[in-house]
């Protein structure tokens, strides 16, 4: 057990989850810092995204414990994880906004679900959250009618709207032009500084994630390949972590998937 | 052989699966309620946004059994029986399930695509990250929806279908009934538990689509392919259940 | 703004649903008075009940005043006993009527008519009407003016409708009023 004070905020131990019969985690310790910026890299489709769901209990793993605030993530009622998660956000990736409610509505969901604020204190406080995402002037619109970037920025400002102490960002910079990747950059970063959120960035963009995190997992095949501050996951010496982060094709991870034959038997192997 | 058993398993899964789902929808129920203004904007979405296709479909079909009964009454000499004809086809069978069928292609359909397409786009899993049961905040509140509106518009669609624009129209202005014999005929014949039946036939299909239509968007693969196959099952089997079920209930009322 | 015309609009279609069921209540189904609580109920025996059937209308001069409640037989004297439900408002009915059992239309369904007597006593809960009259029975009377007609062909001096009643096969106080009640359609 750790007490809710501690520095660390969620520690993972031993954890193991499959789909089926595809294993996504194979015995994985974590230890996320309090009010830093941790970093979990790693390639696509290692399940990096049901860490997340993990953490914040719409899965249970297989074995292992997850603890947030020293409290059993798995071991929770329905009601008591509710409760936790009124002080986590998870930001999805397509940014998951209410496509029936215009931006202004949906940063002010969750104040209206959780809370009995009057409608003025609502209104300021939404306004506030756009504004630090810079988003006041879209307040009216709907969701499809913003770009993708803005969307996670409008998620950003619903996910900080009931001032959680751990915030997961689920690849938030994928699939963004350099000049969105900036701003989200920099509102990650200022949202951890401004507020001392605990934030965990789960992603494969390793320049741009590196340059903001306190601490960074490599995760690949279901186990943690290595795992320290930037500086000594950049140095590091694991073939598959060099691999990784200058993004060479072949390695330990090979160019070719695997196959039953060789490639001269395939060709060689009259056609049917 | 194998092949059947899984089918049957595959089948027995999905209603159990369903039924469960039907047990925490109405658990939720009661929470939904202390929520109007989300029952209200469902009642738009569901109800409202069905009324034109009723009331065009309920005078279309009043004009068709008027014109269809009196050829065959006319064989009887027994026109003066149109309006009882009319109003008893349309009040016991064809306003509670024209109007489920109609309402399963529209409304039901809808539902299924719109719950799908919030799961494949995270909106579901984000209000769980959010503390907000999206069974309470979204499942319920358009299955109460589907519960109020059914009974109305099937209230509507007899309305239609008897009234002056239905039945009406064609027995009493265009074939020459006597107009007191029409009104006559109905109110000798047709019985206060005749439009009982009706609606609680009505309700019954309410309680099927909405139960059908949100399950199979709950539970739609998070693809295109998904939703769209979510859309389709939500229409058939919400039809083929109607129909099936108003023989279970009509018989049960037939004394 | 928005939800305004939201709400109206709901407000519109709730209207006109719910004025819907009325007029399906109110102005297209007829009222059932009978049955509402205030009835009484009496019962009737007949030699025969022809096609009448639970629910069947009681009426009396035209008027309907209550319905059939159900339909049992007698196990002594192999009668249909037929307990009728009759509106409280008519209890003046004298208790020496007579119920009959009579067809709507030639092939209309069938029901109970009630035809006054003179007497001081009225009807009342659980009292039995004592004069009745069988239901008409198609096939009897086709067997009757065939005998007749055959009688006929062998006795050319018989007259033509008095054996119609005469050589009825079922007991003389129901079937000969049942003859009589034909030409009443």
């Amino acid at each position: 057990m750790i007490s809710p004070d501690s520095d660390i905020h969620v520690r993972v131990r031993g954890l193991r989850f499959s789909f089926g019969s595809r294993v996504i985690y194979d015995g994985v310790d974590l230890d996320i810092a309090r009010g830093k910026i941790t970093a979990i890299l790693g390639p696509s489709g290692t399940g990096k995204t049901t860490l997340l769901r993990l953490i914040g209990g719409q899965w249970r793993p297989k074995s292992g414990t997850i603890e947030v605030d020293g409290v059993n993530v798995n071991k929770l009622s329905r009601n008591q994880l509710f409760e936790l998660r009124k002080r986590m956000s998870l930001l999805f990736q397509s940014g998951a906004l209410l496509t029936d409610l215009t931006v202004f509505e949906n940063v002010a969901f969750p104040l209206r679900e959780h809370t009995d604020l009057p409608e003025a204190m609502i209104r300021d406080l939404v306004l506030m959250n756009l504004e630090a995402v810079g988003l006041r002037g879209a307040r009216d619109l709907y969701p499809e009618q913003i770009s993708g970037g803005m969307s996670r920025r409008v998620a950003m400002a619903r996910a900080i709207a009931l001032e959680p102490a751990l915030i997961m960002f689920d690849e938030p910079f994928t699939g963004q032009d350099p000049i969105s990747m900036g701003v989200l950059i920099r509102l990650v970063s200022s949202l951890n500084k401004a507020q001392g959120l605990t934030s965990i960035i789960v992603s494969h963009d390793v320049k741009e994630v590196l340059s903001i995190s306190d601490y960074a997992y490599v995760i690949s095949g279901g186990k943690v390949l290595d795992h320290g501050t930037p500086e000594a996951i950049r140095a590091s010496r694991s073939e598959y972590a060099q691999q990784f982060l200058h993004g060479r094709p072949d390695g330990p991870v090979p160019f070719h998937y695997k196959s039953a034959k060789s490639y001269s038997d395939d060709l060689l192997e009259p056609a049917k | 052989m194998s092949r059947n058993r899984s089918v049957l398993g595959d089948f027995l899964r999905g209603l159990g699966g369903a039924t469960f789902f039907l047990i925490t929808i109405l658990r939720a129920l009661p929470g939904a309620l202390l929520r109007p203004r989300l029952i209200l904007q469902q009642l738009y979405y569901v109800g409202v946004m069905s009324l034109i296709i009723i009331v065009i479909s309920g005078t279309f079909v009043g004009w068709i059994l008027a014109l269809q009964g009196f050829r065959t009454l006319t064989t009887f000499g027994a026109t003066s029986a149109l309006g009882v004809f009319v109003a008893a086809t349309v009040i016991r069978e064809m306003a509670p399930v024209v109007t489920a069928l109609l309402f399963a292609g529209r409304a039901g359909s809808a539902l299924a695509a719109e719950i799908g397409l919030m799961k494949a786009t995270d909106q579901l899993s984000g209000m769980e990250m959010m503390a907000v049961d999206p069974i309470k905040r979204v499942i319920a509140p358009r299955f109460i929806a589907v519960l109020i509106s059914l009974p109305l518009l099937t209230a509507i669609f007899a309305v239609m279908a008897i009234g002056w624009a239905g039945g009406h129209l064609i027995g009493v202005d265009l074939l020459g009934v006597d107009q007191g014999t029409y009104w006559g005929q109905i109110h000798a014949q047709i019985k206060l538990h005749d439009v009982i039946e009706s609606i609680i036939k009505s309700a019954c299909f309410g309680v099927v689509i909405g139960w059908i239509s949100v399950y199979q968007g709950y539970f739609a693969a998070p693809t295109s392919e998904g939703v769209s196959r979510a859309t389709t099952s939500t229409v058939v089997m919400s039809s083929l259940t109607v129909v099936g079920l108003d023989f279970v209930l009509t018989a049960f009322m037939f004394r | 703004m928005q939800s305004r015309a939201l709400e109206i609009l709901v407000g519109f279609f709730v209207c006109i649903g719910v004025a819907a069921v009325f007029v399906l209540t109110f102005r297209v189904a007829s009222q059932d008075h009978v049955g509402s609580g205030g009835i009484y109920e009496v019962t009737a025996k007949f030699d025969n009940i022809g096609a009448l059937t639970r629910g069947a209308a009681v009426k009396m001069a035209g008027v309907k005043i209550g319905s059939v409640k159900g339909i049992s037989i007698d196990p002594k004297t192999f009668q249909a006993v037929v307990a009728i439900d009759i509106d409280k408002t008519r209890n003046d009915i004298p208790l020496d009527s007579t119920a009959k059992i009579m067809t709507a239309g030639l092939l209309g369904e069938q029901y109970i008519g009630l035809e006054p007597g003179g007497d001081d006593q009225s009807l009342q809960n659980g009292s039995e009407i004592k004069f009745t009259q069988s239901a008409f029975i198609l096939e009897n009377i086709i067997g009757q003016l065939l005998v007749s007609m055959t009688q006929k062909g062998k006795d050319s001096d018989s007259p033509a409708p008095a054996p119609a009643n005469a050589p009825a096969p079922a007991p003389a106080p129901a079937t000969a009023p049942a003859a009589k009640a034909a030409p009443a359609k």
